[in-house]
């Protein structure tokens, strides 16, 4: 048939459905009226002509078959179907209610979670061909790692096969002057090759050239696009311009395109050549990030020989840099993704449990539904519905419920993604790549509604195969025995998934308690931490450095509310991680040696305004300045590993260069917590901050010590004003950036961050586990006490007391419950071990987790099992024996 | 009459429709009329089958209709051939004379 005239009678019936059924009753009526006229001519009475044609033609049937031809009847018959299913749903809320929410908490929480892990794990870094970009690390004999070196970089550029490309890069944050006045920026400073490692080309003008990385080649940066359309208003002609940096004149290369997205750095908006030079000693520092594009077919394990092998030579080649050296290659994700890929599976994986749950649930759910309408169902057979207009009602119905809860799930997806991006630890990369995955949505709601179907047609495909007349008779009883079986299965089920959950959660709650129980060596509580980033050319000259430091800290202290003040050049807990070799002379009892110490330049006050304990000895005063004999103070983990039970004070230890000025050790400080509150690695040595500006001359040298964090500790535990404090500091000079500010307390959470966001989506989801599995237990006592009115009603006739009828329904819930905790401790015994790298000071198996996870789903059972047993307790025996 | 009347044989509902409309324009009674003469009473048209198959071909435009009134007030519906109903007459014929003219050979073949 051609389509258009079908089309066009079809959308008219719609439109016009009383025109259309009144030109089909005429059609039928006149030929009723020919019909009978035929017969009348054939000798008939005008009225048994009559009747005869009636019998001939069948007006209502035929009527009827008139309108149920043609496509739009099918459309009316849906829209009455999907009219019908709504009225029905409308008359069930609770059901609808609870259906409805299982399918948005179930679809939505797979859909945000998948979203998220999706473009962290899975998806592809978004650069051409981005498997072959690999990270290098070096790995340390003692199994910490350290950055790389120039040097090395250098040689792998020269001897390298399987690697095309190679590039370093390391943190820059220049200040960019201007009429909007000075800002700082975050940027990196690379080898000339970084872009085209990434595959990237610029926007706007050129890259860098190897002319750009040589040593003294005159200064130019690449912007970003977001600070090109910030700072330049997106000036077309910029390539070529210059701009002020840190006090200098540089030109601009180039634009980098809006679609780079920097994963090493993605705060980065500004690069510059690198521009080291073999001579200096910091080519020699392990502070560069080293990537590659590897050669098309090489694979990361073939580079990672070929580099170990240069790496051997190179290493036997320079023993004063390098130690023992196992040079690591991973895929760029991979390295990128190391830190957070626990947390973000296990999270996956508990979405996927919650999913579980939420099937089971709505399988239940619908299974006790098709129970409760058997009757109606044979009832409606028996008055000649067919099966197929059965199942057509009920997949209807179950469609309705599957929108309803899919757009629900939307909803929740949606939030659920924004809350996931608000509580995502500060390491996890690609976070605005975070959104609502469509397929994972799909996946999810595809999945359910098919449960939904097959689950919701069974009741339909009974009563049309069953005996009408015995359904009936047993509906009216709400009899009907075999679903129980299956219901309580589902339940336990259930209760055994939440119960996973439920230990899961709880065993990292007990871990975050145990970690920030641990001692961090400082009391962080009350104290205000900011950097300060000294900027211009002066400062280079570190006493010019520190004389401003000195100044700006007088001025601290004076602020109102401080109690003491003190500047540091790493803090704790706060990423910073400045470690560098501590290299002891041979004494009478022990042997010359270096071991790897955290280095902490640090002003008089330092260990009192932080509250760290000195085990021995003294902390810096202020007579431990430049001119006097060089001091140090060195926690008490180094001083063990290296003295043992011999006192330290009077010792000598030198850091950073070999030929370094050694240093008499004056204290012992107790261990402090650098890194996280879960390593120990605790090695560190204190400097006075005015002793080491002393000790070096010109140029920035191994330590440029210009960024400095300052701690306030507060009166009373409050800590004092942070505007008080940013003034101060600017009271003695104006230009110096003031940033980072936040109290250490939230530092030391921060550092917990990722434990901490994995025990909330946890939480979260062991919470909706709970609520789904009372939801579970309820719908099944109550439909069993519906059902079992009679047998009750009987009981109690008999002379059974309230306390036995409670008995009955509890007994029920505390089956299902105890066989669901069994179930689910068996498989939070196994499931668990999943999550044992996330766990801290605490078994797998911690008995008291286990315990309060069972005594938690039994009280919730106990609730959800109380309305059913209130209505079995009020159940009227002589009303049910009336209606017998 | 002296044979049973049948059912119109499967699939040829359409044709003989389209064939008999072809004739002259007529409404649904005259065409199941016309059909059971002109077949000698073979056929017998259910009025139901007959007239959702004269909608489905009016739909499907092998067929024209339009309402005509009638002497005693009622509106009738009067079904004309479209050169596209022609086509498929004549196609339907030749395809029909085809097979009856195959069956018969093989009814008369001697074995």
């Amino acid at each position: 048939m051609t389509a258009w005239r079908d089309l066009a009678r079809g959308v008219g019936r719609l439109w016009h459905p009383a025109a259309a059924d009144r030109d089909a009753i005429d059609e039928v009526a006149h030929f009723l009226d020919e019909a009978a006229a035929a017969y009348e001519a054939r000798g008939l009475s005008p009225d048994a002509a009559r009747r005869a044609a009636r019998l001939d033609v069948a007006p209502t049937a035929t009527v009827d078959a008139l309108r149920a031809a043609g496509w739009e009847h099918v459309v009316v018959t849906a829209m009455r179907d999907v009219h019908v299913a709504a009225r029905r749903l409308r008359a069930a809320p609770a059901f609808t209610l609870v259906v409805a929410l299982t399918l948005a908490v179930g679809i939505g929480t797979t859909t945000a979670i998948f979203g998220a892990v999706n473009p962290i794990l899975f998806a592809p870094l978004p650069y051409s061909d981005a498997n072959r970009i690999a990270s290098i690390v070096e790995g340390r004999a003692d199994g910490g790692w350290n950055g790389g070196t120039f040097a090395f970089f250098r040689e792998l550029v020269e001897r390298s096969r399987t690697l095309e490309t190679i590039a370093v890069a390391r943190p820059w944050q220049p200040t960019l002057g201007g009429a909007s006045g000075p800002e700082r920026l975050e940027g990196q400073r690379v080898s000339a090759s970084y872009f085209a490692v990434f595959g990237v080309a610029p926007a706007i003008g050129r890259t860098f050239t190897a002319a750009d990385d040589r040593a003294g080649a005159p200064p130019v940066v690449m912007l970003s696009d977001g600070l090109w359309r910030r700072r330049f208003d997106a000036d077309p002609a910029i390539a070529g311009r210059t701009v002020t940096l840190d006090d200098a004149i540089v030109a601009v290369a180039g634009v980098l395109p809006a679609s780079f997205e920097n994963v090493l750095a993605p705060a980065a908006e500004i690069w510059m050549p690198l521009q080291y030079d073999m001579t200096e000693g910091r080519a020699w520092g392990h502070h560069l990030r080293t990537v590659g594009r590897l050669q098309r077919g090489a694979t990361a394990r073939g580079a990672a020989d070929e580099i170990n092998a240069i790496g051997r030579v190179f290493v036997a080649g320079h023993p004063d840099a390098y130690g023992p050296t196992n040079f690591v290659v991973r895929r760029l994700q991979d390295e990128i993704t190391r830190s957070v890929r626990p947390a973000l599976l296990v999270v996956l994986a508990a979405a996927g449990v919650l999913l579980m749950i939420a099937c089971v649930n709505v399988t239940n759910l619908l299974l006790a539904r098709g129970v409760q309408r058997r009757a109606e169902f044979a009832l409606r057979a028996a008055l000649g519905a067919s099966r197929g207009r059965l199942v057509q009602q009920l997949l209807t119905e179950s469609l309705l419920l599957a929108a309803v809860g899919g757009a629900a799930g939307m909803v929740v997806a949606a939030g659920g993604v924004r809350a996931l991006v608000a509580l995502s630890p500060p390491e996890l990369p690609r976070v605005h790549a975070i959104g609502v995955d469509i397929a994972a949505f799909a996946f999810g709601a595809a999945l359910t509604t098919a449960i939904a179907i097959s689950v919701a047609i069974l009741p339909a495909l009974q009563a049309a195969h069953s005996d009408p007349h015995r359904d009936l008779q047993r509906g009216w009883r709400r009899g009907g025995g075999e679903h129980h079986r299956t219901r309580g299965v589902l339940v336990v089920a259930e209760v055994a998934l939440a119960i996973v959950l439920l230990v899961s959660s709880g065993l990292l709650l007990r871990s975050l308690e145990r970690l920030f129980a641990i001692d961090a060596g400082f009391r962080g509580h009350g104290v205000l931490t900011m950097q300060v980033q000294l900027v211009g050319r002066r400062f280079s000259e570190p006493r010019v450095a520190y004389r401003f430091f000195e100044d700006a800290l007088d001025a601290v202290r004076r602020v109102p509310g401080v109690t003491s003040a003190a500047f540091t050049s790493q803090l704790p807990l706060s990423g910073d991680r400045d470690e560098y070799g501590a290299h002891f002379d041979a004494t009478v009892t022990q042997q010359a040696g270096s071991v790897s110490a955290f280095r902490y330049a640090v002003s008089p006050g330092y260990f009192e305004t932080l509250g760290i304990p000195i085990r021995d000895g003294r902390p810096f005063d202020d007579h431990d300045r430049a001119g006097t004999p060089l001091v140090a103070v060195i926690s008490e983990s180094l001083a063990r590993h290296r003295f043992g039970t011999e006192s330290a004070l009077g010792q000598t230890v030198r850091i950073g260069p070999l030929d370094a000025a050694p240093y008499t050790i004056v204290g012992v400080a107790t261990d402090v917590k650098q890194v996280s509150l879960a390593i120990d690695d605790a090695d560190a040595v204190y400097v006075p901050a005015s002793a080491a500006a002393a000790t070096i001359h010109g140029g920035g040298g191994q330590f440029g010590d210009t960024v400095m964090s300052l701690v306030v500790r507060g009166r009373d535990d409050a800590p004092a004003p942070a505007a008080a404090i940013r003034q101060a500091i600017w009271s003695v000079d104006k230009d110096q950036p003031v940033v980072r500010v936040a109290r250490l307390a939230d530092l030391v959470a921060a550092s917990a961050a990722e434990r901490r966001f994995a025990l909330l989506v946890f939480e979260a989801f062991a919470l909706a586990a709970l609520v789904l599995a009372a939801a579970g237990i309820y719908g099944v006592l109550a439909g069993s006490v519906a059902e079992r009115v009679r047998e009750i009603g009987i009981r109690a006739a008999l002379g059974a007391s309230r306390g036995d009828i409670l008995e009955l329904v509890l007994r029920q819930a505390m089956t299902l419950a105890g066989a669901g905790v069994v179930v689910g401790l068996a498989a939070a015994i196994i499931a668990t071990r999943a999550i044992a790298a996330m766990l801290f000071g605490i078994s797998a198996l911690d008995p008291f987790t286990y315990a309060s996870a069972v005594a938690l789903l039994s009280a919730v059972a106990a609730m959800a099992s109380g309305v059913p047993a209130w209505r079995a307790v009020r159940v009227d025996p002589a009303a049910t024996l009336r209606a017998e | 009459m002296a044979e049973p009347t049948t059912d119109v044989i499967q699939g040829t509902l359409d044709m003989l429709i389209l064939k008999t409309v072809s004739l002259e324009p007529m409404h649904g009674f005259g065409i199941g009329r016309r059909i059971e003469q002109i077949s000698r009473g073979v056929f017998k048209v259910n009025p139901g089958s007959l007239l959702t198959a004269l909608q489905r071909l009016e739909r499907g435009g092998w067929l024209d209709a339009e309402w005509r009134d009638t002497p005693n007030a009622r509106r009738a519906r009067v079904y004309m051939l479209t050169r596209r109903g022609r086509r498929r007459l004549d196609a339907e014929t030749e395809h029909w004379t085809r097979r009856v003219s195959a069956i018969a050979r093989l009814l008369k073949a001697e074995g």
